[in-house]
């Protein structure tokens, strides 16, 4: 509850509290995995065509994030990767990336490593749904790239990820 | 405050029996100026370091930049120039020590910077004043754009002569510099003299470039890269800029850093969800696993003498410290207080053992004995990592990342735990490595 609480600061979040008060079906701990739900993506469910990079981001969801220095994959989590695989299935000319990313609390190496572990934990969890393991290339960025900006843990949530980046059509 | 203790004037030892019987029926043991630096707080000393005497302003400059290194490592309070008595004393005469005790400088620098034969000659000489005596007295030949580096070896000297430890004002430090916003920030390898001159931008902020570490034996530096997409060490020459890729490894590479005798490169590799540790000898090209855990173990850090590695290792849970053999084997973990403790540097005295420490949301810089006793916390905050080893083993350098600061800095700390300094850089700077003494 606490931790909901301190969510509830920034801007993104109050928004994203009422989408998931709305929806009622995501548990009160879990962070929205699909941009979609925060209300990011300017399209819509209907902007994007079937089986483009952007149907992928907006209607899917490319990221998936994680828990304090985990890298076990929570419940929504694994909805989101579900919903990838089968995409990802049904497109299967996509050469895919996925990058491991950790928050700010952290050091430097031990970081690199995490985000290391949580793309390889991405990658096996979308290979035991069938995507096929030579397509996938894994990389870590350590706390080096992080997508939200600043110093608590609203921020911090975010930046815990692992992101599914289509690497170009491949054959 | 224990200032009454400031001054030891401590006797000379007199080490060979026979010469300290002459010595002793020649004159009375001495008892000269001196610092503790072992002590927890130090009264800076007062000293009074004059321009060198020269043909143009090089003599200032010189004397300048000494007195901005004594001034520095917390330990020495140069005089105002506007209080001295008598203004110009060179090297030549026996300086009026009155004049100086007076204004309670209890230790004179004087020189003089001439040319010969088309190089710089610089003379130096240490006085104690309440004493009346000559402590160093010394000269150097450089080419004229070295004269930063002469002053900085004057400045050794005394340090060295005045407080027993090794001086380390001729060093360098190499970082990653960073600019630009933190989700897009810029970062390159940079290297600049310890009191922030001749910077040097070692890369071209394409890569992002992290965790740079000094060899011990040559003008190269390891560091980690993305460039070409995968994250590697790599070896990068001083002199030529020509980097080479260290081994060729099937996964990142990442956290390298040199052997004691330079000749080995050791570093994390990491395969699936797991880090080990390999080094690779840099003449053979051979290179050795040395842990097999299916944890993360990375931050490795030789002992000086080779013997030995630390290392962090989360493989009881969290990240703790580790110490193995140099051939690798079994590991004793040496960290057992609250928290996680992570990047372990062993110091070049061999003693004592340096660490980030996360414990209650603040990141700590410490200390450990070897065998994990004794710990000690010299600064702890939102966000302060990796610390380095000044080479004589008595200050650490980190990064220190203030809370809504927006990006981090540089800092030292003596190893009492006092006289913490920023060290100015042009933009952000992160991941210090001290350089050893320059040859």
């Amino acid at each position: 509850m606490r931790r909901f609480h301190a969510l509830s600061r920034s801007a993104p979040m109050m928004a994203l509290v009422a989408v998931l008060a709305i929806s009622g079906c995501a548990s009160k701990k879990a962070l929205p995995n699909n941009p979609g739900d925060l209300g990011l993506s300017g399209a819509g469910a209907n902007g994007a065509a079937p089986g483009t990079r952007q149907d992928f981001t907006v209607n899917v969801g490319d990221r998936i994030f994680f828990d304090t220095d985990s890298s076990v994959i929570r419940a929504d989590a694994q909805d989101t990767l579900r919903r990838q695989a089968q995409w990802l299935n049904q497109y299967g000319s996509y050469a895919i990336t996925i990058e491991g990313h950790a928050d700010e609390r952290g050091t430097r190496e031990y970081n690199l490593a995490l985000g290391a572990r949580r793309a390889a934990a991405t990658r096996d969890f979308l290979v035991a749904q069938g995507v096929s393991r030579g397509r996938i290339r894994t990389i870590s960025f350590g706390k080096e790239k992080p997508v939200a900006v600043c110093d608590d843990i609203s921020c911090w949530s975010q930046n815990r990820r692992a992101v599914t980046v289509l690497g170009g059509a491949g054959s | 405050m224990r200032t009454a203790n400031l001054l030891k004037r401590a006797v000379v030892r007199m080490v060979a029996a026979t010469l300290a019987v002459m010595l002793a029926l020649a004159a009375p043991a001495h008892a000269l100026v001196e610092i503790d630096i072992n002590k927890g707080t130090v009264e800076p000393l007062p000293v009074a370091i004059a321009d060198f005497v020269s043909a143009d302003g090089i003599g200032a400059d010189i004397a300048g930049v000494v007195a901005a290194d004594l001034k520095r490592s917390g330990l020495f309070a140069p005089i105002d120039k506007a209080a001295f008595i008598d203004r110009d004393p060179g090297p030549d005469s026996q300086p009026n020590f009155e004049n100086w005790r007076i204004i309670n400088a209890q230790a004179l620098v004087v020189g003089r910077i001439s040319a010969e034969g088309g190089r710089l000659k610089a003379e130096y000489r240490l006085w104690d004043t309440f004493a009346g005596e000559q402590m160093d007295g010394q000269q150097f030949f450089t080419d004229k754009k070295n004269w930063r580096r002469i002053a900085h070896i004057i400045a050794d000297a005394i340090y060295e002569r005045l407080t027993r430890a090794e001086g380390c004002f001729g060093t360098r430090s190499g970082f990653a510099s960073g600019a630009g916003p933190k989700q897009k920030r810029v970062k390159r390898l940079t290297i600049m003299d310890q009191d922030g001159a001749n910077l040097r931008t070692l890369t071209k902020g394409g890569d992002l470039v992290l965790t740079p570490r000094f060899s011990p034996s040559r003008q190269e530096i390891t560091y980690m890269s993305f460039d070409g997409g995968e994250p590697r060490v790599y070896l990068l020459q001083l002199e030529t800029g020509q980097r080479e890729l260290v081994g060729n490894f099937p996964g990142m590479t990442f956290s390298p850093r040199f052997s004691p005798d330079g000749q080995k490169v050791i570093m994390s590799l990491q395969q699936d969800g797991n880090a080990n540790i390999y080094t690779m000898d840099l003449r053979t090209r051979q290179t050795t696993r040395l842990t097999a855990s299916a944890a993360i173990d990375t931050s490795p850090s030789y002992s000086p003498d080779g013997s030995q590695i630390v290392f962090e290792s989360d493989r009881g849970g969290r990240q703790q410290l580790y110490v193995m053999g140099a051939g690798g084997g079994e590991a004793r973990r040496i960290s057992f207080g609250e928290g996680s403790y992570s990047t372990p540097v062993w110091s070049p005295r061999g003693d004592l053992i340096a660490f980030t420490k996360q414990s209650g949301g603040q990141f700590s810089i410490g200390v450990m004995r070897t065998d994990g006793s004794g710990e000690r916390i010299l600064t702890t905050g939102f966000h302060n990592e990796g610390p380095t080893w000044a080479p004589n083993g008595r200050v650490l350098m980190f990064f220190r990342d203030r809370q809504g600061g927006g990006g981090p800095k540089l800092y030292s700390i003596d190893l009492t735990g006092h006289n913490e300094q920023a060290i100015p850089t042009p933009s952000f700077a992160s991941d210090p490595a001290w350089s050893p003494t320059l040859q």
